[in-house]
């Protein structure tokens, strides 16, 4: 995989090289197939969240306003439980801080100001943070971060859409393991960030948290009370927090993460 | 149920949305505290190794072992190859299905 190779702070002010068209081009291309590549698995979400009891409309109006894979899984996931909605919705938006460190990151490299920040912040997710913040020049940098966003949320409402709507027809769910698809698209979103030993010690204390936690307390409490197992450790551990960008795909086929 | 989960929804989806332009807009040296960067690193970890452990193996408030976890094996084993997001996930679905086709 290639890792973020962008200067620490400097944004790049630096005017667009000489040959921009052709790096133009390239960046296009790049962004329009790692957009293709994620959106797509708007499919999954789709079918899993009218599996858990959402209506199709919920469905679609969760990929539509909310546009953050790993919070709308978290959402219907805790539904799927059983669990309060609002508990799901809390653990959704715990997931969703994410995004603003992302867009710690992202805002002297865009500079946008205005109209055009309150659209760019809907379309900060994972995908469009890697294409973009790896760039040189702040031209490209937008043109990967717009492109990317703009081709992943296109393609993961219309996959969303399709998703949902063949849900519905399927009848039991369990019938096509789609309650196994959830596990494992869990476990494929957090899958990156184990790489580190500390992060491994994190997830295993989480789930074991979690796991006691499931016959004593009401479905969705289980997950947020897993969140104290960051706070805790987060607390207690030294040393620097790692950079936890997330890395531009190597080949746009493998997607690491929404 | 259903005006708690609009709700729900559409709060989660507004608070969602103000957390990507908070980013975007807040001065960076606030979260530049060892241990707020730390923490809001291990977040996600924490939370989505809970929902794998949850997802896979409650029933209820019951614990159970079923197909879900022969899906989550296939996944793991996929995930070790390298496969794509959407493999995977099929991937984990098939295996469940095709064990409770023939449990």
């Amino acid at each position: 995989m290639t890792g973020s190779s962008a200067p620490e702070d400097a944004p790049p002010a630096a005017p667009a090289p000489n040959d921009w068209p052709a790096g133009r081009a390239a960046i296009i291309r790049d962004s329009l197939a790692v957009g293709v590549a994620t959106g797509t698995y708007g499919i999954s979400f789709g079918a899993v969240s009218v599996a858990a009891g959402l209506t199709v409309a919920q469905t679609c109006v969760l990929s539509l306003l909310m546009f953050t894979g790993a919070s709308q899984f978290a959402l219907v996931g805790v539904a799927a439980a059983g669990g309060n909605p609002f508990s799901g919705a809390l653990t959704a938006v715990l997931l969703g801080s994410r995004n603003t460190l992302y867009g710690l990151r992202m805002a002297p490299l865009l500079a946008y100001s205005g109209v055009r920040r309150l659209g760019a912040a809907h379309l900060l997710i994972d995908e469009s943070t890697a294409m973009g913040v790896t760039r040189d020049s702040r031209p490209a940098v937008r043109t990967g971060f717009l492109t990317t966003g703009l081709s992943v949320f296109l393609m993961w409402n219309t996959a969303t859409a399709i998703g949902a709507a063949a849900g519905t027809a399927i009848g039991d769910p369990r019938t096509y393991g789609l309650d196994a698809a959830v596990g494992a698209a869990f476990l494929a979103l957090v899958w990156p960030r184990l790489a580190d030993n500390r992060n491994r010690l994190v997830a295993l204390a989480a789930a074991i948290v979690a796991l006691g936690l499931v016959p004593v307390t009401a479905p969705g409490v289980p997950v947020l009370a897993a969140g104290g197992v960051a706070l805790l450790a987060g607390l207690l551990s030294r040393g620097a927090a790692l950079a936890e960008l997330p890395e531009a795909p190597a080949h746009p086929g493998r997607v690491d993460e929404r | 149920m259903s005006p708690t989960t609009w709700t729900a929804i559409l709060l989660a989806s507004g608070v969602c949305y103000l957390l990507k332009l908070a980013g975007l807009s807040v001065p960076p040296r606030v979260l530049d505290h060892p241990v707020v960067a730390r923490v809001a690193d291990l977040i996600p970890v924490a939370l989505l190794a809970a929902l794998v452990a949850v997802q896979v193996f409650a029933d209820g408030p019951a614990m159970v072992i079923d197909a879900r976890l022969l899906g989550l094996a296939v996944a793991l084993v996929l995930l070790l190859l390298r496969a794509p997001f959407l493999v995977v996930v099929v991937g984990a679905a098939a295996a469940a299905a095709a064990l409770r086709l023939i449990g």
